[in-house]
């Protein structure tokens, strides 16, 4: 008895690895019906993220209820992606769809041993000829959000935090700045990172004490590329009432009056798309970028968000957005600038 | 006035980042002083920010929130109470297995009861501590000096770390004492986690303490087990994040800003240096780690 007792933290780990599991044991009945089946892999952020991982959730819940598809989703927890892709591969899912940039290298190798799977990927780029990537003009919403954040700012000095320093976020960055720059020619951009591993995304309390020193320091417009660490920027702004910019998806009802706009990533949209592609039996693997001229990007205005934005302001804005679409105003662009 | 506005709200911004550290060191070192190693701060503290996160959802109160972590954390170190007091396991072993379990738990149940394993509701405004969770911190560091350094039953959880068979002599249950300050400790750690979901944010997300358990052990030992410069160490390292934050894209030559992860690496650093530089002669309660026998 005595020794049993003694190995029974280690059997807290076991009873731990059951129960956390992601990929329940449960096997759906999945063969018969001859209905689409979807696998949807979420990044860390999760399925209520209230961003991208929302979004993408969305857009395959869509595809469930409208193409009568089967789908099931995962959260990866420990941002271990190779097995969860592997078990949608080899249960045979039509398609199989990894959300965020940090699956690119787990898609690729699980892509390369499954050529006759479909895959596609949110956000991130990976070249397997069974693989569709779908991205997302970043740089060119940012500008917009940028301009409007310095049109609205009064101390001249806005904000940027992003949640971990990779090329992605500094694609953000750029547009935005740019974006501000344009605007207003002497306005002020502070730039933060919420940290440096994966818990970046998911760590608000620390995205929340970085918005609080920016407003602090005089900073009264913020735009957050932080994943599910934003919620700390939103709780900021409405402690400092202080406006802040969501991102990813329409995120201007969390905090209204507080958040100004929201750089959208018509992600819902994309991932129904291809849903519906793979139903038609239309699958295209390769690149599919979506940008201001397509509406793949934009910044939201509704209801939450109309008594914030003035017409003269939108009149720029929308200005701007023309010139970016014929070309007359180049956005930088960080994947173009870094190669 | 510009740079006295500057350091007052560093100094805000300081003891808010401390809060939660300061409470699980409180926590670590009730456990520690009598004997009982409690590496599972970081675990009680996970638990503690889910639970006061679901029931303040629930409630509506963060008070009440504030007190279900408490319970959940004292309830949460009865089993590793029982392992490492009555069975005599490993406590390091026990500790590690604490943390994996409130590390699976946590979206476990969060799954269940909301759909989704990462995140919590967010919690508005109006259901969450403003200010208050700083001057309890600080009120608990007091509270825990008096009870250690003052009174008698301290001065039991200090024999029980340092002499046992001395206090078994004096005719006091040892292992009971070590049940009350591991319990007790238990709460604090989870108060702390409590700060983090309804003081410094909104909701409850998967793995959020981030490694503060570990940092409020170090500061601990950094402290030598004792409360108040336990406490100072807390601040120190709430202080190295907080100026942390105010020196990203600081611009020290040229126009390029200090690349950030440099920035970044500051508090990690600051523990590494307290740790091996200038914790000088630290000396643990003797019997830490070593399970009573009669």
């Amino acid at each position: 008895m005595r020794a049993w007792f003694k190995i029974s933290p280690l059997l807290c780990v076991f009873v731990n690895f059951f129960v956390c599991s992601e990929v329940f044991a449960e096997e759906v009945k999945l063969q018969g019906g001859g209905k689409l089946r979807i696998g949807l892999v979420l990044d860390r952020g999760g399925i209520d993220d209230k961003s991208f991982n929302a979004s993408a959730y969305e857009g395959a819940k869509k595809a469930r209820d409208t193409l009568g598809a089967v789908l099931k989703y995962v959260e990866s927890t420990d941002g271990n992606f190779v097995p969860l892709l592997t078990s949608f591969a080899q249960k045979k899912f039509d398609l199989v769809i990894a959300v965020g940039v940090s699956q690119v290298d787990a898609l690729k190798k699980v892509a390369s041993q499954f050529p006759q799977q479909q895959f596609a990927i949110v956000d991130g780029e990976v070249n397997v000829p069974n693989v569709k990537s779908i991205l997302f003009q970043e740089h060119e919403g940012s500008f917009l959000v940028g301009a409007i954040a310095a049109l609205k700012s009064k101390s001249g000095k806005i904000g940027f935090i992003g949640g971990m320093d990779i090329p992605l976020i500094r694609r953000f960055a750029l547009g935005y700045q740019a974006g501000a720059k344009k605007a207003q020619p002497d306005i002020k951009v502070v730039t933060n990172y919420v940290g440096i591993t994966e818990d970046s995304w998911n760590n608000p309390a620390k995205a929340k004490e970085l918005a609080v020193s920016q407003y602090d320091s005089g900073v009264d417009v913020i735009f957050s590329a932080s994943g599910a660490s934003g919620s700390g920027l939103f709780d900021a702004a409405e402690e400092k009432k202080k406006y802040a910019i969501g991102v990813d998806s329409n995120q201007n009802w969390v905090k209204p009056k507080y958040i100004l706009t929201s750089m959208v990533k018509c992600i819902t949209q994309a991932v129904f798309d291809v849903c519906k592609e793979v139903s038609r039996g239309e699958f295209h693997a390769g690149i599919q970028r979506n940008g201001l001229a397509d509406g793949g990007v934009y910044y939201a205005v509704d209801q939450f968000n109309q008594d914030l934005l003035s017409k003269s302001l939108i009149d720029q804005v929308e200005q701007f957005k023309a010139d970016i679409i014929s070309g007359k105003i180049q956005v930088p662009d960080y994947y173009k600038n870094k190669k | 006035m510009e740079v006295f506005m500057w350091i007052v709200q560093l100094m805000a911004s300081t003891c808010r980042v401390s809060t939660p550290l300061l409470f699980a060191a409180m926590g670590g070192m009730m456990s520690e002083r009598s004997g009982v190693v409690n590496i599972a701060l970081e675990g009680l503290m996970l638990l503690g920010a889910f639970v006061a996160a679901a029931a303040t959802d629930f409630t509506h109160s963060p008070v009440l929130g504030a007190f279900a972590a408490f319970m959940a954390g004292l309830i949460f170190s009865i089993f590793y109470a029982f392992f490492v007091i009555e069975i005599g396991s490993d406590q390091i072993v026990a500790g590690t297995a604490m943390n994996m379990l409130a590390l699976g738990l946590t979206p476990f149940f969060s799954k269940i009861l909301y759909g989704s394993s990462t995140s919590t509701p967010s919690l508005p405004i109006e259901f969450r501590f403003q200010y208050a969770p700083v001057w309890i911190a600080f009120g608990v560091v007091v509270l825990c000096w008096v009870w250690i350094v003052k009174t008698p039953f301290g001065l039991w959880v200090q024999f029980a770390g340092e002499h046992p068979e001395a206090l078994d002599c004096a005719g006091v249950c040892v292992k009971r004492v070590r049940w009350m300050a591991v319990l007790v400790g238990g709460g604090l750690a989870g108060l702390g986690g409590a700060s983090l979901s309804i003081f410094l944010s909104s909701s409850f997300s998967r793995n959020m303490t981030a490694g503060r358990g570990f940092m409020a052990l170090a500061a601990l030992i950094f402290g030598k087990w004792k409360p108040i410069p336990a406490a100072l160490a807390c601040l120190l390292f709430g202080f190295s994040d907080a100026i942390q934050i105010r020196l990203q894209s600081v611009v020290l030559w040229g126009n390029e800003p200090v690349p950030v992860q440099f920035i970044q690496i500051l508090p990690y650093f600051v523990t590494i240096l307290v740790l091996a530089g200038f914790v000088g002669q630290a000396r643990a309660p003797q019997a830490l780690g070593i399970p009573f026998v009669k």
